[in-house]
Order: C-alpha cells, then sequence, then structure tokens
C-alpha cells in the first residue's frame, strides 16, 4: 500500500468521511476514491454498492480482480432528552451495535445512576452538538418535547443532513413545531426529514415500547434509504 | 488490549512514520467458516511486531514470515490458507475454513 494512501484512509477515518481504496490484484495498482470522485471511476457502480453496503470486498471487472478497502463512519445516536424512553433505548441500541449519546440540560434528569451504561452529557444541545460535528452517519432522537431544548437540536440536525431525525409529540405538538421551524426559515421539504410522531405505528405503548419502535425506524432510515453515498450539499 | 482494523491501520502509519519497514496483510476472501471476516487486518514491521490478525491465530505465523520476504523483496503476494491446502498440517484453519491474504508493503 502507498504511504501516502495509508494515510489518505486514516485521515478519512478520524474525520468520519466515507471513502474507499482500490487495490488491483495484478499488478498492485490503488487508488482512493471518496464519494464526491465515485461517479467518475470505472467501478463507480460497484463501488457504490460496496459504500452503501459499509463492508470491504473482492470484485471482479472485464477478467481483473480488484480488491476494495472500504472506509465508512460507524452510525451514532444522539439522544435529546434523559427520559425514561431513553432508559429503555440505551440497552437496545447498544445491542444493535450504535454508539449512542444522551443531551439533556436537566440535571435531575440527565444523572449517571439513571443511565450507568451510556455517556450522558448534562448540557444545551446547542453547546453540545457544533463540536459533535454530527453528520448524515449520525442520528437524533428528540425526546423532550421542550422546545427549547428540542428545536435547537432539530435545527443542527436537519443542517447536518442526519439520517435520521425523529421527535416525540403529538400531531398537534409536532404542527406547532412545523410552524416554530418554517418561521426559522427550513423549507418544507426540509422538515418533512422529521419524522413526527417518531417510532413505526406498532402500536406501542410503554416506553420500552416506544423504544423498540424507534430503534426499528432508526434501523429503516439506515438501510432501506440511500444513505452512505449521498453526498453532502 | 484489542485493536479495531482501524487502529491496526493507524498504528501501521505510526510505524512507518517511525521509519520501519512495514507489511500489511488483508483477508481478501473466505469460503466456509472463517475465523476473521473480509477486510480484517495484520500489520506487520520489520523486527517481527506484528498487530490485528487475519485468522484465529492459525495462520499468522506463516503469513507473518511472507510479510517480512515482502518488506525485504517489496513484491506484493497471495497467499491461501484452508484444509484443502497442502500446508494444512504446518499451518491450516481448524475451523474447515479457506481464506486469501494479500500481502503488500507500505512504501
Amino acid at each position: 500500500m502507498r504511504r501516502d494512501l495509508l494515510t489518505q484512509l486514516n485521515d478519512a477515518r478520524r474525520e468520519r468521511r466515507a471513502a474507499v481504496l482500490v487495490t488491483a490484484l495484478e499488478g498492485g495498482e490503488q487508488r482512493f476514491v471518496t464519494p464526491e470522485t465515485l461517479a467518475s471511476d470505472p467501478l463507480g457502480e460497484e463501488l457504490d454498492a460496496a459504500l452503501r453496503a459499509g463492508k470491504s470486498r473482492l470484485i471482479e471487472q472485464d477478467g481483473k480482480s480488484y480488491f476494495l478497502t472500504v472506509q465508512v463512519p460507524p452510525v451514532r445516536l444522539v439522544v435529546i432528552g434523559a427520559v425514561h424512553i431513553s432508559q429503555a433505548l440505551a440497552p437496545m441500541a447498544k445491542l444493535a451495535g450504535f454508539d449512542m449519546v444522551i443531551v439533556d440540560p436537566r440535571t435531575a434528569f440527565a444523572t449517571p445512576e439513571r443511565f450507568p451504561d451510556v455517556e450522558v452529557i448534562a448540557d444545551w444541545p446547542e453547546t453540545v452538538l457544533p463540536p459533535m460535528k454530527i453528520d448524515r452517519y449520525t442520528g437524533i432522537c428528540c425526546f423532550t418535547h421542550d422546545p427549547k431544548i428540542d428545536d435547537p437540536a432539530l435545527d443542527e440536525a436537519l443542517r447536518a443532513q442526519c439520517f435520521y431525525i425523529g421527535a416525540l409529540g403529538s400531531r398537534k405538538t409536532h404542527g406547532k413545531r412545523v410552524e416554530r421551524l418554517l418561521a426559522k426559515g427550513f423549507s418544507e421539504s426540509d422538515i418533512a426529514r422529521i419524522r413526527a410522531p417518531i417510532g413505526l405505528d406498532i402500536g406501542a405503548v410503554t416506553p420500552t415500547e416506544i423504544a423498540v419502535s424507534v430503534l426499528g425506524e432508526i434501523i429503516l432510515s439506515l438501510r432501506k434509504k440511500p444513505l452512505r453515498t449521498e453526498v453532502r450539499p | 488490549m484489542l485493536a479495531s482494523d482501524e487502529d491496526i491501520l493507524g498504528q501501521a502509519e505510526t510505524w512507518v512514520k517511525a521509519g520501519k519497514g512495514v507489511a500489511l496483510a488483508t483477508v481478501i476472501e473466505t469460503w466456509g467458516s472463517a475465523p476473521r471476516p473480509v477486510g480484517s487486518h495484520l500489520a506487520i514491521t520489520e523486527d517481527g511486531h506484528f498487530l490485528g490478525s487475519v485468522s484465529g491465530g492459525c495462520v499468522e505465523g506463516d503469513v507473518v514470515t511472507e510479510a517480512l520476504d515482502c518488506i525485504s523483496d517489496g513484491k506484493s503476494r497471495m497467499l491461501e490458507f484452508g484444509v484443502a491446502d497442502e500446508t494444512a498440517w504446518r499451518a491450516g484453519l481448524s475451523c474447515g475454513g479457506r481464506i486469501r491474504v494479500y500481502v503488500e508493503k507500505v512504501a
């Protein structure tokens, strides 16, 4: 492997960027491909498929073998609100393989005692989210249905093109939320990306059942939509 | 400590920056039940240090030996291991799977 390509691959990982290193097994030529340069690559379609799957693989084209070393950022979940549903969601998200962090400025809620196995940050979303550099490999769940906590998080999530944005609250609560976001300058198609009322309709009643419906919706958004290779505008 | 494949590439870069000869072995194909998935890495230095794995410890010895040759001659090579291989008793996969490993110098 060329040293400069190894550095590019490691840089992409540190900066949470997707990339593929293509190695021609006969001859050993290598090139570094990003979602931005994918379209012009002769193996474009294969690279696109590998990026979507998020897995390294061997491919054959015109009798030649290529190995694709695929780098995609690990998916993480940011949960706004250290509430009962979050307590149920934390162990489920861990089982499903997601990195999760909970953000809630209300120190009575955001305690390590209530959340023994997950990172909890007792601060405002508008303070916590910008340095976290949320991106399209991040999912956001807003569980407080308090505009002064949820709205700034939705604002950040919409701008960052997060693959999943869900917000708790009745249709009436969401209606008011839509008005506030329109007033802030978001378009209707932006706002339509918010899943509200949150969760798949499985008739969930208890906090645990709601957490199941939300996790199902997150997995649906992750696996069934073209996520991996959409280029950020 | 267990190292993820990302840590291994990071360590390979650190070794190269420290001026060491480094080879990288990657599982590129598996058949049957193989212990490590496609894309798994093993990084090796010229003085015999290594990090990561390409199997459950069954074939690492042979891979390291080939990697040291690769570091000295600079040529990439393809290795294949499995129970059907003539090396089965020397360095075979006890799980019954087969793997192909690509070994390349970081240069």
